[in-house]
């Protein structure tokens, strides 16, 4: 299946990879390319360039999608990911109360959880995916994902999210408030100094005061996180990998499919952008050696810039090779370098040009 | 500018910069240039892994403890490179071990504790980081500290992250800790940050946001921008390849004069967009500009990162005196 049949037929799009290698242009195409089917279709971005997100009327955080005009058979939205109110809205859903909610919401605590907490904005852009295919009608949903070092995080964030709300220290920190400090074994005591100790004592209270604002609400949490898991991993969720042909990014990107592999999804697609051109088959060691005669002339400076890259597109053929391998038979797309950033609708299409 | 006077001007420098413009080979050239200039260095990375070794020819992987990349007293330098990771974990645990808290530390890092910990005081890994680098200021015999920074906007977090914690954590060692920590960020004379760029539209106009951002919100102090990745000008390049050929008095194969002019098309229009963003950068940031090559490999080895800091080197040759302060024009 290649990735027109993708956008043609698949109902989520996940593409994921490590920073700085065009996942949110290549999201933004293949939603593109879903309007163009005929499908209504959203793209949900974390972080785009701001003249891309210009170009998608994405000038604000938002927590619902815009539609875009264009010349597409279909619908075309767009929406920048807000974790914050992302999160807000789960807390206000979940909480028993609304006093519950404010309560949490207040809390300064939370608002750390909601912006410092390593995994929260992967868990919401999970959490926000899971939302729209369950109360929207949208044909074709695409989503980017954080730049994240460790690509895996946004798989394991509801969990990781869960079992944070659900720690240990949760107890212990809950345990002096019901008077229930004797109880606490001489190792509790001795921890939750150890904490107040380091990040002092103001710090400690809030995140008592949160868990206790929570309590009640870990089990609606943790389902909603489960749900996320398993639509994560259903087989109608296509994850499509992007890659640039660095060593470092590719090696990232095999790892990130190997792990996918591990947790039983298979990469349905590699999107490579800003790969060097190559000019003709002349191997770049000849050319060198021919520049090297004809050294402090213009055609040796010709022959140099010719075994320039033969070698980089070479070394990246390289490197690319084995990611290919790594996630047959899904389909591998090449994007050259092109002639400028890509910024506006024009840019796009000249993406889907080499995609589709 | 002398380079050993750019690279006394203080003793640690932050390399920061957008993850994929080359900052780890930028620390690697800059290692390089002080080892030649006599001055041993001590690289400081804080990300897990990382291609530093590989670029002075070892295979090893970093590690806690500093291990010295490339010996001084050959003909790459006149002074040792070293290097060592410093992660948070690993930080904290030192930090609760040298509080007298070791007992209780490995269970912090085991149980995930540590992320409960960082929630109730965000920028404690940071600030951790930042301590020690602060204490090896103090204690290291190396002439020069590099901090491989965290990939910006992590940057921007990171090194904002003592004046967060101010307000945060009023009393306590931590508290203690950040004003050090910010104490040293902001004495021009004890450190300074060097932004990495790649002549692109998206990492310049980043670059520039992270610079006033550092400068308006931390007071610290910025060094020359370095752009990485310039594709080096080939002059010959403008020349049709039949009249190169003649004037050579070679002759090329059939076919050849297409392919070389269309591998000359690309260079050229690379190197005049290229030059279109470094314009803009000097436009929207008045700090000096240091300009590093294009390496056409992906794997750059002990040659590579001395092609790059002769370029540095050139580069620091050409730079005035630097004001006092940098964004102020």
């Amino acid at each position: 299946m290649n990735f027109d049949d993708l956008t043609r037929t698949e109902r989520i799009i996940v593409c994921t990879g490590s920073g700085g290698v065009g996942k949110t242009t290549t999201a933004a195409v293949l939603a593109m390319r879903g309007a163009e089917h005929g499908r209504k279709s959203v793209v949900v971005t974390i972080d785009p360039a701001k003249r891309l997100a210009d170009a998608l009327g994405l000038r604000d955080l938002s927590n619902s999608p815009k539609r875009i005009d264009g010349p597409w058979a279909g619908e075309l939205w767009a929406m920048m990911l807000d974790t914050k109110s992302t999160f807000d809205a789960l807390v206000a859903k979940y909480a028993g109360s609304e006093e519950q909610s404010e309560g949490i919401l207040a809390n300064r605590f939370y608002r750390n959880i909601s912006e410092a907490l390593s995994g929260t904005q992967e868990y919401m852009a999970m959490e926000k995916l899971y939302e729209l295919h369950e109360e929207t009608d949208f044909d074709l949903i695409v989503v980017d994902t954080p730049p994240t070092r460790h690509a895996l995080d946004f798989i394991d964030a509801p969990r990781r999210l869960t079992r944070f709300l659900d720690h240990r220290l949760y107890r212990i920190l809950m345990a002096p408030t019901r008077g229930l400090v004797k109880a606490l074994n001489v190792a509790a005591q001795a921890f939750l100094r150890t904490v107040s100790r380091v990040v002092g004592g103001d710090a400690v209270n809030d995140a008592i005061a949160f868990f206790q604002a929570f309590e009640g609400m870990e089990q609606g949490f943790k389902e909603r996180a489960g749900k996320v898991g398993a639509l994560l991993s259903d087989p109608q969720t296509a994850f499509v990998l992007v890659a640039s042909p660095r060593r470092d990014t590719v090696d990232e990107a095999t790892f990130f499919a190997r792990k996918l592999h591990e947790a039983g999804i298979e990469v349905r697609g590699l999107i490579v952008n800003r790969v060097h051109p190559r000019f003709g088959e002349a191997l770049p060691e000849a050319l060198r050696e021919r520049a090297h005669t004809l050294v402090g002339t213009d055609l040796g400076d010709l022959y140099t810039c010719l075994a320039d890259f033969q070698q980089i597109a070479t070394e990246e053929d390289r490197h690319l090779r084995g990611l290919a391998e790594h996630v047959a038979p899904a389909p591998v797309v090449r994007v050259p370098f092109l002639r400028s950033d890509v910024h506006d609708l024009d840019g796009l299409e000249l993406v889907a040009e080499h995609l589709f | 500018m002398d380079p050993g006077q750019f690279f006394t001007a203080s003793r640690v420098i932050i390399v920061a910069g957008k993850g994929g413009v080359g900052k780890t080979t930028v620390s690697a050239a800059l290692a390089r240039g002080a080892a030649r200039s006599g001055l041993s260095t001590l690289v400081v990375e804080v990300e897990g892994k990382s291609g530093l070794p590989a670029m002075f020819g070892q295979d090893d992987n970093l590690t806690y403890i500093e291990q010295t990349i490339s010996p001084g007293g050959g003909p790459e330098g006149a002074a040792d490179i070293r290097a060592r990771t410093l992660t948070p974990d690993d930080a904290l645990l030192e930090y609760l071990q040298d509080h007298g808290l070791s007992r209780i530390s490995k269970r912090l890092v085991n149980t995930g504790a540590l992320d409960v910990v960082a929630t109730a005081a965000p920028g404690i890994k940071d600030i951790l980081i930042l301590g020690k680098v602060k204490q090896l200021e103090r204690t290291s015999d190396v002439d020069l500290i590099l901090l491989d920074a965290p990939a910006a906007g992590h940057a921007i977090t990171f090194l904002r992250s003592p004046r967060g914690l101010l307000d945060a954590v009023r009393v306590g060692p931590i508290n203690t800790q950040a004003r050090d920590v910010l104490d040293m960020l902001t004495d021009h004379r004890r450190c300074q940050v060097i932004l990495v760029s790649l002549p692109e539209e998206t990492p310049v106009n980043e670059l520039v946001e992270t610079a006033y951002s550092l400068e308006d919100h931390v007071g610290i102090g910025l060094g020359p921008v370095v752009v990485n990745g310039l594709y080096p000008p080939l002059k010959g390049i403008a020349t049709d390849p039949r009249v190169a050929a003649e004037e050579a008095h070679a002759s090329l194969r059939p076919g050849e004069a297409e392919i070389l002019s269309k591998a000359a098309d690309f260079r050229s229009h690379r190197i005049e967009l290229q030059q279109e963003q470094v314009a803009r950068l000097a436009e929207l940031l008045p700090l000096p500009q240091i300009h590093l090559p294009f390496l056409f490999t992906s794997d750059p080895g002990p040659a590579d990162v001395d092609l790059l800091a002769d370029n540095l080197l050139a580069g620091i040759d050409a730079l005035q005196p630097l004001p006092e302060s940098g964004t102020d024009a």
